[in-house]
């Protein structure tokens, strides 16, 4: 009975933990929303001199640089988890996958100075100028590559995110494909298959409850991905069209500014930050949960 | 025999798309021969004695190590571990136990799922607030609440894992036997997923060891031997943050020698992990 207590006392400490963080943040970052309302969600401007401060810029630049890191992490991670499952030979498979798992081992303050000082001056000097010419005219999404070719900045941070994300989703991706069973691959390969048509008709049907789980586990490590982005980022409060310009996400801000700001209002507007950072790694693992749980329930119920 | 014009679409969509996936693994493997090559070019040339008993230089000046960085988070980390881990594996076993299936055991489940992803700079904003602010300074202890603060969903969802794998039929057998619940869960299903809540304790160590966003205002940094937890304390993630932005070209050099050195350590601890993961399997 005791034992019983202690577990159940270290369980409901978790849910405590939860509760405390939300009350404390929300709390210190009351000053700072009462005075500025909804034009702290509204604003752009970031000024501790005439203590004027507003979050959009930094939301802006960490749901931007998130969105870069899944475009390009979702498709790489899909190939790594196909290749290993399905075509690596056997020999190959251990050695592919603990090297990609080993991406998610190093820190991230290592990818920011890799970035920094390594693939910043090479991006710059290489393919930045190369894509600003060839894609830089063509309409609407051209505008997207223009500006001076500086190596950081909001396209490199989702770049080096992405490589960040990569071995997490395909890991989950690898062990979700590995669970299917190989009488139904086997089938499908015996109707005539070809390898594509058995991943993408019976691999990714059967597993999509852990393929989204292992996407928004991506998604989740990006928003809140701190070091690596204020290495390259450029830690600029402003909004640009082009993603090739230094701009700044709420982790970057948060790790920046938050042991030099004076005044309680600029340090309320920075847990305010955190704790919107909060709220909306929150709200995309809520969602990602129930999603899971739903589809979850209608695997069980056609099947 | 004549294919159809179907038949080749369906082998050159595959070719295709194999290939494809091919260059995606490549895409991942090259930035990790890249990262490595990076570290070992920048930082090995710097590995001597003096990094490891050295503390670290004053702006400007030549030679030194990262000495006190060093032992400042062994310290750190040693409070997370210590902090994290208990807890983590009590809170798991309620979860895989006693509770498993209640209502209030998915709310926690959920709510631990969330810590586990949740960003860790807001993990030190909160523990800014909560120990650094009321105690008005900077210190050891800080850093290390706010590291067992990451280390505990993860050790919380691997545990809880491993025990559930345990299958029901040797909880019963020991029921049988006449054993009270905390003792089959001591002496039957500890001792059966042991391997497994290790390798997540290793794994929660492994990540925390690098972490430097929730130590920037918790910790802080000194620049001075320290061992005393109630103060501002060196750690390595935190120096190579400060040395790596700096413009003096031995501090980045020394932010290089530790990058390469904190990268190690943590790779080994995961290689480590591994093996213990299949040296259970195979006794499995």
């Amino acid at each position: 009975m005791l034992f019983r207590g202690i577990t159940r006392l270290a369980a409901l400490l978790v849910l405590a933990l939860m509760a405390a963080i939300l009350l404390v943040l929300l709390v210190q970052a009351w000053p700072a929303l009462h005075r500025f309302g909804w034009h702290f969600f509204s604003g752009t401007d970031w000024n501790p001199v005439t203590v004027q401060f507003s979050a959009l810029p930094s939301i802006f630049g960490t749901v931007v640089t998130s969105m870069i890191a899944m475009v390009i992490a979702v498709p790489v991670s899909f190939g790594i988890a196909l290749f290993i499952t399905e075509m690596a030979p056997a020999w190959l498979r251990r050695p592919v996958s603990t090297a990609i798992e080993l991406l998610a081992a190093i820190p991230s303050i290592i990818y920011g100075m890799w970035g920094l000082f390594v693939f910043a001056p090479v991006f710059s000097e290489y393919a930045q100028p190369w894509i600003t010419d060839h894609i830089g005219n063509w309409p609407f999404i051209g505008v997207l590559f223009q500006g001076p070719p500086m190596g950081i900045g909001v396209f490199t941070a989702g770049l080096i995110l992405a490589i960040m994300v990569i071995p997490f989703i395909s890991a989950v991706m690898r062990d979700v494909f590995d669970l299917v069973p190989t009488v139904l691959k086997e089938s499908a390969y015996g109707v005539g298959c070809t390898t594509w048509e058995v991943v993408w008709n019976v691999v990714l049907p059967y597993t999509r409850v852990g393929v989204v789980g292992g996407i928004m586990l991506g998604l989740g490590r990006a928003l809140g991905e701190t070091m690596a982005v204020t290495f390259i980022i450029g830690n600029s409060h402003t909004i640009s069209r082009s993603l090739f310009m230094p701009g700044n996400t709420i982790s970057s801000t948060l790790a920046n500014e938050f042991t030099e700001a004076v005044g309680p209002i600029y340090t309320s507007s920075l847990i305010a930050l955190g704790l919107i950072l909060f709220f909306i790694t929150f709200v995309v693992l809520g969602l990602a949960k129930l999603l899971l749980l739903r589809m979850g329930t209608r695997e069980g119920r056609t099947s | 025999m004549a294919f159809s014009a179907r038949y080749l679409r369906r082998r050159l969509l595959n070719a295709f798309n194999l290939g494809i996936s091919v260059l995606a693994t490549i895409f991942g493997l090259f930035w990790l021969t890249w990262l490595f090559w990076t570290l070992v070019s920048h930082g090995l040339q710097w590995f001597d004695t003096s990094l490891f008993t050295q503390s670290t230089p004053a702006p400007g000046a030549v030679g030194g190590g990262i000495a006190n960085a060093i032992i400042g988070s062994l310290l750190i980390t040693l409070v997370g571990v210590v902090v994290g881990t208990p807890i983590g594996i009590l809170a798991a076993t309620w979860l895989a136990e006693f509770g498993r299936y209640s209502r209030i055991a998915m709310v926690i489940r959920f709510v631990n799922d969330i810590l586990l992803s949740a960003p860790s700079i807001v993990i030190g904003v909160f523990i800014y607030a909560v120990v650094v602010a009321r105690f008005g300074h900077f210190s050891g202890w800080s850093g290390g609440l706010a590291l067992a603060i990451i280390m505990l969903p993860v050790v919380l969802r691997t545990t809880e894992d491993m025990l559930v794998l345990v299958p029901d039929q040797l909880r019963e057998a020991a029921a049988a036997l006449g054993a009270p619940q905390w003792r089959v869960v001591v002496t039957v299903v500890y001792r059966a997923s042991l391997g497994g809540i290790l390798t997540g304790v290793m794994l929660g160590i492994a990540r925390i060891s690098g972490e430097t966003a929730p130590l920037l205002f918790t910790a802080l940094n000194n620049q001075f031997w320290s061992s005393n937890m109630s103060q501002p304390i060196a750690n390595l993630p935190v120096t190579i943050f400060q040395f790596a932005m700096s413009p003096y070209a031995n501090w980045q050099h020394l932010a290089w020698a530790g990058a390469l050195l904190i990268t190690l350590a943590i790779l080994a601890l995961n290689l480590f992990a591994r093996l213990v993961i299949r040296s259970h399997a195979f006794v499995k």
